[in-house]
């Protein structure tokens, strides 16, 4: 079971306090419209599945109620980051070739 | 039966109390400190088990959780039955009872063994994978049989009597294990002020310093750790929890620790007062930092027939003699690769029984035990084996010879030594099995010949967990861990003085695993690695033969490691057998794996209070106690206990069901509709926000005024509807399914916080706040103008339009809107006066006719109206326009609404789509089944082409017929055609596709 702190209420909490969103940083298309049905169905139902780093976004289900991103190693399922909607991670599968294992 | 094998003095029982206990029905005595193992071996009791497979006689090999054969059944009654005790951790009381779990008609003359070793013939290695390879269903008849034969031990039949707790827990370090490691790196925690636990699975805090021939402080090492285990319970901020084993390693150092209250004393747990006590508790914890003090399994040499009962682990032999005062026999052989291993015989020798010969599989020994064993005389055979044991119901010798590991043989003449108990020593395996637990692969030790705990975040492995296994540096290792993991939590350790340890020097060990014998594996008599699983050495060569390469799959192929026993002795020599064979080494071969849990684990501790009424919450309304006072039969909806319908006298659910739908068509009907999903919404943007949300449009919605609206997910599909009403122009009530209420919140709250965090709007949940009574029928205006000031005048108060008054004295928001299709009044109150505003409505009972109703009546009646429920009439794979619903999406809408992309796709505008449409049957007293499929020609072959299926289907009162919703491909182009309905007994049944608008099509008895 995860401890995952939630940067809202500023706490850790036990994993079954939250629910998982799936792969974060998924943009809905701003002109729905004018967007092609491959791009639609790239939106909709297509997800990154990687083995190490995963951006993810959770809820607070049973707290504040407040969605969140979080980055976690799908390997180790430890926890390297969390931030809030609309802020971008600063550990990324990228930092952490470069930084070498952390 | 007296006692043969007790010594008349030493170890840690008090034999000045006599306990009786009954094994296979016979009756032993035993003293309090004893295991049920250590009184067995005291009463010279052989054979406990008969094996998995071959059914061979097997007896007690180890003294502690790794004991694969003496697996009991314990148990005085049938209530308090429970499979899997490990006799070797199970504390001896007054009046325990246990059989083997194995051996019919029992453990001495086994009808299995007598038919020629059935069970072998039919379970060869590679039996589970050949198994699964055959068809699927021949498992069943397999396992069946094999359960019967083998037995695996039984549940009880009777409810378990016990009750059982969860506790849960936080700490900064958690400590696993109380031997010399684990109370060392405690104190060194404890001392600094952190919060610490500290459990163990034994009967006595102290692992090894129990049994130890090393000298704390020039004393026995359990006064040591008796002091240890005082000043730590006299610490505040730590809690000690014997008879503890931590089961579970969870991820972010959540660990799960099974603490057994009360199995110690009695079958079920003793009263305190006459009150009942938990037979065990589940305790929770997240700790901060983890020391694993696991400690090291001895493990066994495989030789031929080492499962013969009288051989043992050269430690279990030592643990029964010193910490027991058994000695398990009278003639000792053991064969050793290390220098602890000597303890035993020098043990054996000390207790005054006679050590045939010491074989070391080392050229030239010489350590301090070593010399200690020359002193004693005791004859030492080097660079040797025993390579087979003789007997069959305990050892009778055991065969020697000079072994030449390099080429895996024997390379000089054998000697046989008569013996009656066979002790080996393979060197120690570090207890690497929790950290594995959280996935981090044990990696192999050259060093250490053994593999050594992964690295887990926040967890550090002290002492002979990580092959640490002289006393000295074991302690100065857990001191400095424990002082570290302190720190790691904030807290400064003021440090330990360490205590000055005697101990023995040891000499380097070497790395014996299978002995080779003078035949090949292959021909040689049996030779176990697993013995719970009759694994033998053969059988992992047979498996590499047939290509299997990955430990992971030799262990499949021949059950290695599986069920109970998780590997604990086995694994470690079956890998090094499967690297020979491979002509590998063992880190090439792989690693081990270990899952939870550590050892068996009693249902009911997992349970904990989680049974019964209290299994799963229930959800009852304010007006519960009127619906059971009314002798309503409820349906669960999620969590909620609805009334499903009231029933007089000896009413069938037909009858009242009929005789509520027409009460509420021709006089007044009552429904306690307070689980309702309601989410209060309000913000400057809420009405934008609405828009967005919904297919259809809510910009001209005034104030008072209540719509219709559906909600689809952005694929399209539609996944929730409800009646949202305008309280003010910053204020709308939306109401959902019952079942959909907490989904929706979330799924509003998803938009707004990822994608439209810009409108200003906010949502909360009222549906526990809100009791709603919907009244409906042609008397509902009368009824409710008796308890009421609002103006109920039709042109005054119309249809879809909401107001606020009072209802029987209490503020109430009252909605015109019908689920019925009759004239309705939904009354929402504060729940707490719903039973008030209910009994007054009641009051007028008799004059209007009203009648209770509940969710089956509500059923029939919107069905007949055609309106839908999402999730039963829908599956996630329906659109608004399949339902015919196109009047409530705005596809005009400025903004790009969820859902509105998705139904512009190609797909989604298909017209042999399944559409919803009613069905008539021809047959009138026919109610066709939910879920039934629907075939347009009944006469085709089969497979027949399925052209959709019933989603609702209800008798009528009214209509004084069957009739059903359906969703059917093309289906509102296909009005009156015939639709053939075969069904599993054979028949056909035969209906006609109509609209789904049963009743009253224009709607006018709503709107009156
Ligand atoms: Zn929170």
């Amino acid at each position: 079971m995860l401890h995952i702190y939630c940067p809202y209420c500023g706490e850790h909490r036990e994993e079954s306090e939250f629910r998982p969103k799936g792969q974060a940083h998924i943009i809905r298309p701003k002109d729905p419209v004018n967007t092609s049905d491959e791009e639609w169905g790239d939106y909709l139902f297509f997800r990154e599945n990687p083995r190490g780093i995963h951006h993810e976004m959770w809820v607070h289900a049973v707290g504040c109620r407040k969605f969140f991103n979080v980055t976690r190693d799908t390997v180790s399922y430890e926890i390297l980051e969390v931030y809030k909607m609309g802020e971008q991670p600063t550990v990324t599968a990228a930092t952490q070739q470069k930084g070498g294992q952390k | 039966m007296s006692q043969i094998n007790r010594l008349t003095q030493g170890g840690r029982i008090d034999r000045s109390k006599t306990l009786n206990f009954s094994f296979n029905g016979t009756s032993y005595t035993g003293f309090p400190g004893d295991t049920l193992a250590s009184a067995l071996l005291a009463n010279g009791v052989d054979i406990v088990n008969r094996s998995f497979k071959y059914s061979r006689p097997r007896g007690i090999v180890a003294a502690g959780a790794e004991e694969p054969n003496a697996v009991v059944q314990l148990g005085s009654t049938e209530a308090a039955q429970v499979p899997n005790v490990r006799a070797t951790q199970q504390a001896l009381y007054q009046g325990l009872t246990a059989a083997s779990t194995n051996g019919w008609p029992n453990v001495q003359n086994d009808v299995m063994g007598l038919l020629g070793k059935l069970g072998g013939k039919m379970m060869p290695p590679g039996f589970y994978y050949k198994t699964f390879m055959t068809p699927a269903s021949m498992w069943m008849t397999y396992e069946k049989l094999i359960r019967k034969a083998a037995g695996l031990g039984r549940s009880p039949r009777e409810n378990d009597p016990d009750i059982y707790d969860h506790m849960h827990r936080h700490c900064d370090v958690l400590v696993i294990g109380a031997g010399p490691a684990g109370l060392a790196a405690a104190l060194a925690a404890g001392r600094s002020g952190a919060r610490v636990i500290i459990c163990d699975e034994q009967e006595e805090m102290g692992g090894s310093l129990l049994d130890s021939r090393d000298l704390i402080n020039g004393q026995d090492p359990a006064l040591w750790a008796a002091a240890a285990v005082a000043e730590l319970l006299a610490m505040d901020e730590v809690l000690v929890l014997p008879r503890t084993t931590a089961n579970g390693y969870h991820d972010h150092n959540f660990v799960t620790l099974h603490e057994r209250r009360t199995e110690h004393l009695a079958d079920t747990a003793p009263q305190i007062n006459g009150q009942p006590q938990a037979r065990a508790r589940m305790h929770h914890i997240r700790a901060g930092q983890v020391i694993l003090a696991t400690g090291a399994h001895d493990r066994p040499v495989v030789y031929a027939n080492n499962d013969v009962p009288g051989n043992m682990l050269a430690s279990a032999v030592s643990t029964y003699i010193r910490r027991y005062g058994v000695v398990p026999g009278n003639k000792l052989v053991l064969t050793t690769s290390n220098d602890y291993g000597y303890r035993a015989a020098l043990d054996w020798h000390e207790a005054g029984r006679e050590v045939v010969a010491i074989v070391d599989a080392r050229a030239k020994p010489d350590g301090d035990l070593v010399k200690a064993a020359r002193e004693k005389g005791i004859r030492i055979i080097t660079g040797s084996a025993v390579f087979e044991g003789k007997g069959s119901k305990r050892v009778s010798g055991a065969r020697v010879a000079r072994i030449d590991l390099d080429n895996f043989k024997l390379a000089g003449s054998v000697e046989d030594l008569v013996c009656d108990t066979i002790a080996s020593s393979g060197g120690y395996s570090p207890v690497v099995h929790l950290a594995a637990h959280t996935g981090a692969r044990p990696v192999w030790s050259d060093e250490a010949i053994g593999f050594l705990p992964g690295k887990v975040k926040g967890m550090t492995p002290v002492g002979s967990a990580r092959a640490v296994y002289s006393l000295s540096a074991v302690l100065a290792d857990a001191v400095e861990a424990g002082a570290s993991a302190a720190a790691a939590c904030g807290f400064e350790s003021g440090g330990i003085e360490l205590p000055q340890v005697q101990s023995a020097t040891e000499g380097p060990a070497c790395a014996l695993f299978q002995v080779p014998h003078e035949k090949p594996t292959m021909r040689a008599p049996k030779q176990f690695v697993d013995q719970q699983n009759d694994v033998s050495a053969a059988a992992i060569e047979l498996a590499t033969r047939e290509g299997f390469e990955s430990i992971e799959h030799v262990k499949r192929y021949t059950a290695m490691g599986f069920g109970t026993d998780q590997g604990k002795l086995g694994n470690i020599n079956g890998m090094a057998i499967a690297a020979r064979c491979l002509g590998q080494t063992i880190p090439q071969t792989g690693t081990t794996v270990f899952r939870p849990n550590y050892t068996p684990i009693t249902f009911g501790a997992i349970a904990g209070r989680h049974c019964r009424d209290l299994f799963d919450p229930e959800r009852y309304t304010a007006l519960h106690s009127w619906h059971l006072k009314r002798g309503a039969k409820f349906e669960d909806v999620g969590q909620w206990k609805r009334p499903w319908y009231f029933p007089i006298g000896n009413e069938s659910m037909h009858d009242a069901v009929a005789r509520e739908c027409l009460a509420v068509r021709e006089k007044v009907g009552i429904l306690d509709a307070s689980t309702l999903g309601k989410i209060d919404i309000q913000g400057k943007d809420a009405r934008e926000f609405l828009g967005r949300i919904y297919t259809n449009k809510w910009e001209k919605l005034g104030v008072g005024k209540a719509r219709y609206g559906l909600m689809c997910k952005d694929d399209g599909m539609v996944m929730d509807d409800g009646v949202t009403t305008c309280l003010a122009e910053d204020h709308f009530l939306m109401t959902t399914t019952t079942g959909g209420a907490a989904g929706i919140l979330e799924w509003l709250e998803l938009w707004h916080q990822t994608e439209w965090p810009e409108l200003e709007v906010y949502f909360n949940t009222v549906t526990d706040h809100w009791a709603t009574m919907t009244i409906t029928g042609p008397r509902a205006r009368d009824l409710l103008s008796e308890v009421t000031d609002i103006d109920l005048d039709k042109d005054n108060f119309k249809f879809m339009e909401c107001r606020e008054g009072q209802v029987a004295g209490v503020p109430a928001r009252v909605y015109r809107i019908s689920f019925t299709g009759e004239l309705t009044y939904e009354i929402n109150v504060q729940a707490n006066y719903a039973m008030r505003v209910w009994e007054a409505l009641f009051q007028h009972e008799a004059k209007y006719g009203l009648t209770p109703y509940g969710t089956e009546t509500m059923h029939v009646l919107r069905a007949e109206k055609g309106f839908i429920i999402v999730g039963q009439d829908t599956d996630g794979s329906v659109t608004p326009e399949d339902l015919g619903m196109q009047w409530c999406v705005g596809y005009d809408k400025p903004f790009s609404w969820i859902g509105h992309r998705a139904l512009t796709r190609p797909d989604t505008k298909r017209d042999d789509r399944k559409q919803l449409v009613g069905l008539k049957p021809v047959d009138p007293k026919v109610v066709l089944q939910e879920g039934a499929q629907i075939v347009r020609d009944p006469n085709q072959t089969i497979p027949m082409k399925m052209v959709g299926h019933v989603t609702s289907s209800y008798y009528s009162p009214v209509l004084n017929s069957g009739f059903a919703l359906a969703l059917v491909m093309g289906g509102h182009k296909r009005m009156g055609e015939k639709v053939y309905l075969p069904m599993a007994d054979g028949k056909t049944h035969e209906a006609e596709i109509v609209s789904p608008i049963f009743f009253d099509p224009k709607g006018a008895r709503q709107n009156v």
